[in-house]
């Protein structure tokens, strides 16, 4: 292993690689065993039971997100609990939410994927997969959030006789484009990673229909060098694309909020606060699902306690820094003298919502301080239960962003406070069934291991890399 | 006439709500309309009587342009005491009051009751058809019946017929009554109204031996002092009140007179809440306050009782000896005879008679004690002497004391007959009901505060099968081809003592009033008055209970106004119900918690109503409210709040101690629009004594600087033509919320009930904020109406991402529904909150009737779209185009917004401030004159002038 590290050391000498006693795969994988494993995931006829009891319970809950959503869109968003003042709550905390969960896909398949981090490849396919998950509920709910989401539409600069064009001082306007941009390079991205790995399925096909669409989602990938060539260049390049991505998003989703001049929103710390936030939400989703993953369908070979250890580390340091925000953050509403922002400073942690804010403090700041034991960062269940709580805090502090500052604004006659409704309930839990729901069919209709990257991976690959056990 | 009416009201029937019941469609009204002003004579002020009816459609009337509004003068009546009004009509659909310039009741702005009763006309739950035992039946039954029963009372000269009305103020109805007891002498009539100025009466008769009618000359007053009167914001003098108070306190420039209010009240009103120095004393004890008082003025015969409210009576007695026939002491409606009979000799002593206080004959046609009445009318009813009980409005049987069992001795009757607008309490327990028509659809007279006589003209033809009072009454004579119009008519013509006749009514009809109607002034003279009662009073223990009228539902003949329901009470902001009000200390006391269910024992009778916790209400006191807890009054009064008549006997009309709150454990909600009082230290309202103005005139900048006008990256805004603006003055303000229900009406603005409100999506335009600063029990309250403040660095119009909010060219920022996509993003980026969202399809684009109240000139909003105060953009368009035509520019005061014209203290300006000689411009020139969260640099047209208060610096702080 040291040899074979040593050795990817001098192939790419970009940034040291880390030093670890935990392998990065298996002993004993070899290519055979490795595509074997993968395309049995997929191709195999039966379906896995707990494949088909977790599909059927995410199915039900997508299902209850549709009727919410159509009782919405009939009856009206009245449905949900928002008003005025507090007029932004679920649908926005949620979108926020799966913006964020969604980074952690891209933040390791294009600046992990930069800065040549090996281990980041077993993971990778997973991680895109939460991603392109995540985008899709994320791009539902501002929709569903709108009082007259048929006409959302208007936010884009299209042609039209009355030459009306959209408000470009908006920020709302800057998210539609910061989104939309996000989703296609993430899903180019995630196209052309899946490339070769489809031509791996179109060869394994154990069925006409099976061959027929593999073959025709490859796009007549043949393993040529050429093709390998153009597949590492146009990697790079989208890479490229997406690691200033990565940024801007979070950094366009928080003006939606900094723009504004609601106490306690209008603050320049917001966009490293919210990329800060995104990294930690989404690395958190994507250990959540690898563990899960990883355990249900046995990839222990593959996905090793080194990628666990990589992600839990990556979690600790992004708290870290969120933590030095939730200090500094009060220290500069105080600093500013500002009446509205210090005040805004007390509601969020002494005012009608405070539970949030502290349970946030508790579930995104202090449980990630587990990870400091190793026990912790490469113990898969452990890993799983933390994670889960970190994402559940994360989606607490963008509710408790929502309601402590457009609960208490400037005049006190008009404060008021929130309550969640049905609707409100339904549509959050629902878009998580309807997450699972993507994220179970593309773990089961694409091999959710990027195979031929493990494969140089592999000793086997490697200069001298049959003498290798 | 009528009949063909009827023929077309039957073209299309509408059944609703179980009823097969005749619903007028906007094509009959254009029928009706049609006829009625193709026959208007040429002053289009009146309207004679419709003969026949002429489809509009084929040949347009005279003088009708369809888009333009005509107006014409009634008057709105309660208790039989009238506002004059003006009402505009959109080819012949009433749609919005406004007051009358020249009524004395008016002078141009009206309360809210009379803002309100638009609704009531095209409520869909009105009674529209005649009801026998609550199953639709006929007008010829109806008739068959009553001439069957009425031939034998006619034999026995009246004997066995019994009406009861509401207080008679009316000239014609008095006239036709009277004639009644002529004909039929043995025929007995009755009044009773529930919260009438029955202590003012016995009032009177204590004092005077004689009854009287009392009213004030407050712009004559420099000191007020009010013995729990809420007289800014309860009783048809109120809007006058209200406008000669705040008149006597228009702060500018350099003339700082102002006059002083002191309040003695024990629950929280409007009036207290304005008042300069304010004392929550029980019930019980404003009578030996009363009594104090007046023995340090000198009254005579007036022994010293005692000196416990020193402090307050010392400094407050030599202000008012300061100032005499300067001062007016006014003790409110709910307060005892004995207390009324002092108030008048203490204005007596201070000389105010003659000059703030005026009397005059009362403007009842009879006045009497009609509590004593109606228990004569039960005991009549109980011993089977009355064969036909006439009841001519009113709802007695929901409102009549507790302690009369009015219901039960109503079906003693072998006859009885309701008329009424609503098919109510008393019409579902009598036999009969008749619908009644609403003033708006019928003529009749009525009589202001001090006497002066409008004659009240339709609108619009009776909607439904219904009839008024003075018709109703006229069955009795017999006359055929009766109808109100020549009822009235017939009167004035015998009585005007005008030498050309035709001439006189028309004008005054037209004008809404007739010249020099006023009840002459009288000097009575005043009897010894004893305070023994007042004094041993307040040796009262235990809780004391105050019943209130409600300052909207009034005594719950409103509850059925979905927009009086609605409207934020002034002082509470509860919205849909009414609460058991108590102190901050007593609830501690108790232990009583907010929305809290208790149940309140009076005298063996309980009731169960919801905690709410009221600072600046006396210890010891709970005041509940009427007009609540209605059973019969359609979908929006049923079921809100509870019923405070259960527990309100004839000996304890207004208040009476040994009450016991019980808490019940269970919780009912209370939907109020505003949770917090306080302004958390920030500064909002700016309020000051009117000695620092005097000393310091620049205070208000230097609490509240405005920004540089370079402070900002945006360009700067600059006005060619007009640019609009307002200035609020909040020391006129007196919280009568008449400018929220005027906003209401004007702009289509839906109502959206109390889960609605619950949810804190109330979508009033306009709202009138009031805090309160100073510890729990020492409050002192501002009020603040807050409309769209039209920033010109507007942080709505920058967020927006479709641009469905934008500047326009006047200074407005307008809003675009038809492009709103509904992000609410302007919302939370308005710092003032006075946006509006629709969450659901509040507006009611189905029912029929209540299209018709619809302004034309204004968008009926959508789901899903935002929306917000315009400064009444129709208005000023209306007027642009106007002046345009006439190739000049708009004059200063040309527009009014609807809240302005209906303001009567003219605390809101509009106008034009890019013109400096305007009104507006020139008080935004003030010194007192502040732009809200003016550090935020978001330049708003509408800025406030500072509150000044005028403390007595002897007084207790």
């Amino acid at each position: 292993m040291r040899v074979a590290e040593r050795q990817q050391q001098t192939a790419r000498p970009i940034l040291p690689v880390e030093r670890t006693d935990l392998p990065l795969v298996a002993p004993g994988v070899t290519f055979r065993s490795l595509t074997g494993r993968v395309v049995a995931n997929v191709l195999q006829p039966d379906v896995p039971l707990f494949w088909f009891w977790c599909y059927l319970a995410a199915i039900a809950a997508a299902c209850v997100f549709s009727t919410a959503l159509a009782i919405v869109l009939d009856v009206g968003i009245g449905v949900m609990g928002n008003n005025i003042p507090v007029a932004w709550v679920f649908p926005i905390a949620n979108y926020v939410w799966w913006i964020e969960i969604a980074v952690g896909g891209s933040l390791l398949s294009s600046i992990l994927r930069l800065t040549n981090q090996g281990w980041r490849s077993s993971i990778n396919r997973i991680a895109e997969s939460v991603t392109l998950a995540g985008i899709v509920c994320a791009g539902l709910f501002p929709i569903i959030h709108l009082g007259r989401s048929w006409v959302a539409y208007w936010t884009l600069p299209y042609p039209n006789t009355m030459i009306i064009q959209p408000n470009f001082r908006s920020p709302l306007v800057w998210d539609v484009f910061g989104i939309g941009t996000y989703a296609l390079a993430s899903v180019l991205f995630w196209y052309m990673d899946l490339l070769p790995d489809l031509a791996t399925m179109r060869d394994h096909a154990t069925s006409r229909i099976s061959y027929f669409l593999y073959g025709l989602l490859s796009l007549g990938w043949s393993g040529a060098s050429h093709h390998w060539r153009l597949h590492e260049r146009a990697g790079l390049l989208l890479a490229g694309i997406l690691t200033p991505l990565v940024f801007t998003v979070h950094t366009v989703v928080s003006f939606d909020f900094c723009i504004s001049l609601v106490p306690g929103w209008h603050s320049t710390i917001f966009p490293p606060y919210f990329v800060t936030g995104a990294i930690l939400a989404g690395i958190s989703m994507v250990a959540l699902m690898t563990t899960w993953v990883r355990s249900s369908f046995r990839l222990t070979s593959i996905i090793t306690e080194r990628h666990l250890n990589n992600l839990s580390k990556l979690i600790l340091t992004t708290s870290v820094i969120m933590a030095y925000v939730y200090v500094f953050e009060p220290f500069i509403n105080w600093y500013s003298g500002n009446y509205f922002d210090i005040y805004s400073t007390y509601v969020r942690s002494a005012g009608n919502f405070a539970w949030t804010y502290w349970a946030f403090i508790l579930l995104g700041l202090g449980v990630p301080q587990l990870l400091w034991w190793k026990k912790n960062r490469i113990t898969p269940r452990r890993l799983f239960v933390i994670a889960l709580l970190i994402v559940i805090g994360m989606w607490l502090e963008r509710y408790m962003l929502m309601v402590t500052s457009l609960s208490r604004d400037y005049l006190p006659s008009y404060w008021a406070n929130f309550a969640a409704t049905g609707a409100d309930n339904a549509l959050l839990y629902g878009s998580i069934g309807l997450f699972l729901c993507i994220f179970l069919l593309l773990i089961r209709a694409l091999p959710m291991i990027p195979m031929y990257e493990i494969r140089m991976l592999l000793p086997l690959s490697k200069p001298g890399g049959g003498s290798v056990k | 006439m009528k009949g063909e009416a009827s023929d077309l009201v039957k073209i299309t029937g509408i059944p609703a709500s179980g009823e097969t019941a005749d619903e007028a469609t906007r094509r009959r009204f254009l029928e009706l309309m049609g006829a009625s002003i193709s026959l208007a004579t040429g002053a289009g002020c009146t309207r004679p009587p419709t003969d026949f009816l002429m489809p509009y459609s084929s040949d347009p009337p005279e003088n009708v342009i369809p888009g333009r509004p005509k107006y014409y003068a009634t008057a709105a009546v309660m208790n039989g005491i009238a506002e004059g009004v003006i009402v505009e009509s959109h080819l012949g659909r009433p749609t919005k009051v406004e007051g009358n310039g020249q009524h004395p009741a008016s002078l141009g702005a009206t309360s809210v009751h009379s803002q309100a009763c638009v609704l009531d006309l095209y409520d869909p739950t009105r009674a529209k058809e005649i009801l026998y035992k609550n199953q639709i039946s006929s007008w010829e039954s109806f008739i068959v019946e009553f001439q069957r029963v009425f031939e034998a009372i006619r034999e026995a000269r009246g004997r066995g017929l019994s009406i009861l009305t509401e207080t008679v103020v009316s000239p014609t109805l008095a006239a036709q009554l009277s004639r009644l007891s002529m004909e039929l002498p043995e025929a007995r009539w009755h009044q009773y109204d529930p919260a009438g100025p029955h202590s003012a009466r016995a009032g009177a008769m204590t004092a005077f031996g004689r009854y009287v009618n009392t009213y004030f000359r407050l712009d004559r007053a420099d000191v007020i002092l009010s013995l729990d009167s809420d007289f800014l914001a309860i009783g048809q003098a109120s809007t006058r009140y209200a406008h000669d108070f705040a008149f006597g306190r228009r702060v500018r420039g350099t003339n700082t007179r102002m006059n002083r209010l002191y309040a003695v009240e024990s629950s929280l009103t409007a009036t207290g809440g304005k008042a300069d120095h304010r004392l929550a004393l029980k019930y019980s004890e404003i009578g030996r306050f009363a009594a104090e008082l007046a023995a340090a003025i000198g009254t005579p015969g007036i022994a010293a009782a005692g000196n416990q409210f020193a402090t307050w009576t010392g400094p407050l007695s030599r202000d008012l000896m300061a100032h005499r026939g300067a001062s007016a002491i006014l003790a409110g409606e709910t307060q005892s005879p004995a207390l009324h009979a002092l108030a008048h000799a203490m204005n007596a002593t201070l000389r105010n008679v003659g000059t703030t206080v005026i009397y005059t004959d009362p403007l009842e046609a009879r006045p009497e004690d009609q509590i004593a009445s109606l228990h004569q009318l039960v005991d009549d009813l109980e011993s089977g002497s009355v064969r036909m009980l006439l009841i001519l409005g009113g709802n007695p049987v929901y409102n009549s004391p507790a302690d009369v069992e009015f219901a039960a001795a109503l079906d003693k009757a072998p006859l009885s007959i309701h008329l009424g607008l609503h098919a109510d309490e008393t019409s579902r327990a009598a036999h009969w009901h008749v619908p009644e028509s609403h003033f708006l659809e019928t003529w009749g007279d009525a009589r202001a505060y001090e006497g002066t006589i409008t004659i009240m003209q339709p609108l619009i033809e009776p909607l439904y099968n219904s009839h008024s009072a003075i018709e109703f009454i006229d069955l009795f004579f017999q006359i055929p081809g009766w109808n109100g119009q020549r009822i009235v008519r017939n009167y004035w013509m015998a009585n005007s003592k005008a030498p050309n006749f035709e001439h006189w009514w028309r004008e005054s009809v037209g004008r809404g009033l007739i010249a020099n109607s006023a009840l002459p002034e009288i000097a009575p003279a005043l009897r010894p008055i004893d305070t023994s009662s007042l004094v041993q009073e307040a040796n009262a223990q235990g809780l004391e209970l105050v019943f209130r009228p409600d300052p909207f539902l009034y005594d719950g003949r409103f509850a059925s106004n979905a927009w009086l329901q609605e409207l934020p009470k002034n002082m509470t902001k509860l919205t849909w119900d009414n609460a058991v009000h108590v102190s901050p200390r007593t609830a501690k006391r108790l232990n009583l918690k907010p929305q809290h269910v208790v149940e309140i024992r009076f005298r063996s009778r309980t009731v169960k109503g919801s905690v709410w916790i009221s600072p600046g209400s006396a210890d010891d006191t709970v005041t509940i409210h009427l007009g609540y807890g209605r059973r019969y009054a359609g979908v929006v009064g049923n079921g809100a709040g509870f019923d405070a008549y259960l527990i309100r006997p004839s000996d304890a009309m207004w208040h009476g101690s040994g009450a016991e709150l019980h808490p019940t454990g269970e919780t009912y909600p209370l939907a109020t629009t505003q949770m917090e009082l306080s302004m958390e230290g920030r500064t909002i309202i700016i309020s000051k004594p009117i000695d620092t103005y005097r000393t310091d005139p620049d205070f208000v900048r230097r609490i509240n600087p405005e920004p540089a006008e370079n402070e900002t990256l945006n360009p700067q805004w600059s006005f060619t033509g007009y640019s609009w603006g307002m200035a609020i003055d909040q020391t006129a303000c007196v919280n009568c919320s008449a400018c929220v229900i005027a906003c209401q009406a004007e702009n289509n603005i839906p109502v959206v009930g109390k889960l609605q409100e619950l949810f804190h999506r109330d979508m009033k335009w306009l709202r009138v904020d009031v805090y309160f600063t100073g510890d729990d029990e020492h409050p002192k309250f501002s009020y603040q109406p807050v409309p769209c403040m039209q920033c010109e660095n507007a942080p709505c119009e920058l967020v927006c991402p479709v641009q469905a909010t934008v500047h326009s060219s006047d200074g407005l920022n307008d809003m675009v529904y038809n492009r709103c996509v509904g992000t609410r993003y302007c919302s939370n980026n308005c710092p003032y909150k006075v946006r509006r969202f629709n969450f659901l399809l509040y507006s009611d684009w189905y029912t029929e009737q209540l299209k018709m109240q619809k302004n034309p000139d204004v968008t009926v909003r959508s789901r899903g779209v935002m929306e917000k105060c315009t400064y009444c953009v129709q208005r000023i368009r209306e007027a642009e185009i106007r002046a345009r035509n006439e190739n000049r520019y708009i004059r200063d005061g040309e527009i009014q917004t609807a809240c302005q014209q209906v303001c009567p203290t003219g605390a809101i300006i509009f106008g034009d401030i890019n013109n400096p000689d305007t009104e507006v411009s020139r008080l935004k020139r003030e010194k007192l004159n502040y732009s809200l969260l003016a550090e935020l640099n978001t330049r708003p047209h509408t800025t406030y002038l500072a509150e000044l208060r005028n403390p007595n610096t002897e007084m207790p702080a």
